[in-house]
């Protein structure tokens, strides 16, 4: 049985003259045990799709299940077998680390002890502060008592709403070597991001923009959907550089691309030719080409949608 | 204490609170019309550090000039030469989008005349001429930032401070927003900019990154690159945050 299913799910806020269209449509199937990212940048509708999921929302048409149980008539079933943990930190921050676990666990009528094996992990890194209260934590710890709230009755999915933006990348590291860990113990977790690196983290990942997903596959899938020549150049003066690919006539999309960048290059193009139309004005640039990563594929993705 | 080329300059600058020193006496400078990229993780310092400079926080000690008045005693003249704008806080929602210029542009004691016309001008370039009049509430997050961006050197500033201005924007709009950087550096405007998405270190001429309220290293990422001996400023940052003692923010 699948974990989570969505099937063409619409949501829309405000009325005619400020009409948000949040979700146009929306399906794609979790597997049981999957980790499953939904990317996209801001705006895009992750939140409204886990709000729905989560059953804090009414979608406006389409239908979505989670563990067999759909997200309108059972709503109550759903809650006692979801973890949430949503973008915006939502613990209670007069509570001690100690205090709102307890107060999670008792919500959804367990203790700590019947699953600590579960959050042992996470939860000994901040048990050694675990007098004090919630306000009083670092962005990282925060983020790691939120995982365990969400983890204290043993969900069969865990949501996780953004759980990395504004982290840095040290810490962002951490976390998903924490995910892949719950993965082992037969957790579904869908976690939504706006870093496109992070893709790589997941079993299978959604891209979102506008409301829409621009696909659904394995990051490598992803990767591999990506048709047209990828070359990646870089010179000393790397502004005039952009400029001259963006005329040369075989380039069907140009962009920087951390210390490159990348050239789209039409069909029947490769990097000798780019090198050859480089050689005068560019003689010391460097022409290589590449494997396009997420970010590539979700470029071309946002442009010809 | 002007010296012609250099927009920020700092000695030795220390912030303390209480026991706990959150900057640790940091030297560095910042050219005219560099982009200067400050990075460190959560916690290392970044934001205490951009308040003094940004004349928000007076020092405990040590030295800084900004646009070569003094971070202690001229810190009104530092807030009339910059601009500022952050990923969190920078335009007003309930205001629409002319207003929001007009009301910053006033603050910086724009003339009516200068204000009308830099308008107009800028509307065209953003192409939001059609929403002048929309509650920037109403606007998508990547035109928000763009817009919020044009507003934050709208008067002209010598150096802009930007507070991880693409977090959550998507990779088109980041490209974009990074073209509006350069064209602001190109016409002489100091740029100095923090993020946690390590390609966009790759655009800055120089990167400094800090570790437990210290700089630990200072260069263009090239050079960063050469001496860590990494592939990219991913590792680079990898490899000197690892060491950090202090976490979270």
């Amino acid at each position: 049985m699948a974990s989570v299913t969505v099937n063409n799910i619409t949501k829309h806020y405000g009325k005619k003259k400020e009409l948000t269209q949040a979700l146009r449509g929306v399906s794609f199937t979790v597997e049981q045990g999957e980790l499953f990212g939904i990317i996209g940048p801001d705006g895009a509708g992750k939140t409204s799709l886990f709000r729905i999921l989560t059953t804090l929302l009414l979608p406006d048409a389409g239908a979505a299940s989670v563990d067999g149980l759909d997200v309108v008539k059972d709503f109550k079933a759903i809650r006692q077998r979801v973890g949430y943990m949503p973008g915006r930190f939502s613990l209670y921050q007069d509570l001690t680390i100690e205090e709102n676990l307890e107060f999670f666990a008792t919500i959804f009528n367990t203790s700590v002890s019947e699953n600590y094996d579960l959050i042992k992990d996470i939860y000994s890194q901040i048990e050694p502060f675990k007098k004090r209260r919630a306000g009083k934590l670092s962005g990282g710890m925060k983020q790691k008592l939120a995982l365990c709230c969400a983890l204290i009755h043993k969900p069969s999915v865990l949501f996780l709403d953004e759980p990395t933006t504004g982290v840095d990348a040290v810490s962002r590291k951490e976390f998903w070597e924490m995910l892949r860990n719950l993965k082992k113990q037969g957790i579904s977790i869908l976690v939504s991001t706006p870093y496109m690196d992070e893709a790589s983290m997941c079993d299978r990942v959604a891209l979102i923009q506008n409301g829409s997903i621009l696909s659904v596959d394995s990051p490598e899938g992803v990767i591999a959907s990506f048709k047209q020549p990828l070359v990646a150049v870089k010179d000393r003066n790397m502004l005039p550089l952009l400029n001259h690919l963006q005329a040369f006539e075989g380039t069907q999309d140009v962009y920087p691309f951390g210390e490159y960048h990348h050239v789209v290059l039409k069909d029947g193009y490769s990097a000798a030719e780019v090198s050859t139309y480089l050689q005068h004005q560019h003689a010391q640039a460097e022409v290589q080409p590449v494997r396009a990563d997420i970010e590539d594929c979700f470029i071309a993705l946002m442009k010809s949608a | 204490m002007t010296t012609n080329n250099i927009a920020i300059q700092a000695v030795e600058l220390t912030k303390r609170f209480g026991d706990f020193t959150a900057v640790d006496a940091i030297s560095f400078e910042v050219k005219k019309g560099e982009i200067f990229g400050f990075l460190g993780a959560n916690g290392a310092g970044k934001t205490t550090a951009m308040r003094m400079l940004c004349g928000l926080s007076i020092p405990s000690s040590g030295k800084a000039a900004v646009a070569g008045f003094d971070v202690y005693k001229q810190t009104e003249q530092i807030k009339r030469s910059i601009g500022y704008m952050s990923q969190k806080f920078s335009l007003y929602e309930d205001l629409t989008v002319k207003e929001n210029i007009r009301f910053y542009a006033g603050i910086y004691g724009k003339s009516d005349a200068f204000i009308k016309e830099k308008t107009a001008f800028l509307l065209k370039e953003l192409r939001l001429e059609a929403e002048a009049s929309k509650l920037v509430r109403s606007l998508p997050l990547g035109w928000k930032q763009k817009l919020a961006f044009s507003v934050a050197i709208f008067h002209e500033p010598e150096i802009v401070f930007l507070d991880e201005p693409t977090g959550g924007v998507d990779p088109v709009t980041r490209r974009e927003f990074w073209n509006m950087i350069y064209q602001a550096a190109e016409s002489g405007i100091t740029i100095f900019v923090t993020t946690h998405y390590m390609d966009e270190a790759e655009y800055c001429n120089r990167v400094s990154i800090m570790v437990d309220g210290r700089i630990d290293a200072l260069d263009t990422p090239a050079a960063l690159k050469r001496k860590f001996e990494a592939r990219s400023m991913d590792e680079v940052f990898l490899k000197l945050a690892r060491k950090a003692k202090r976490s979270g923010d």
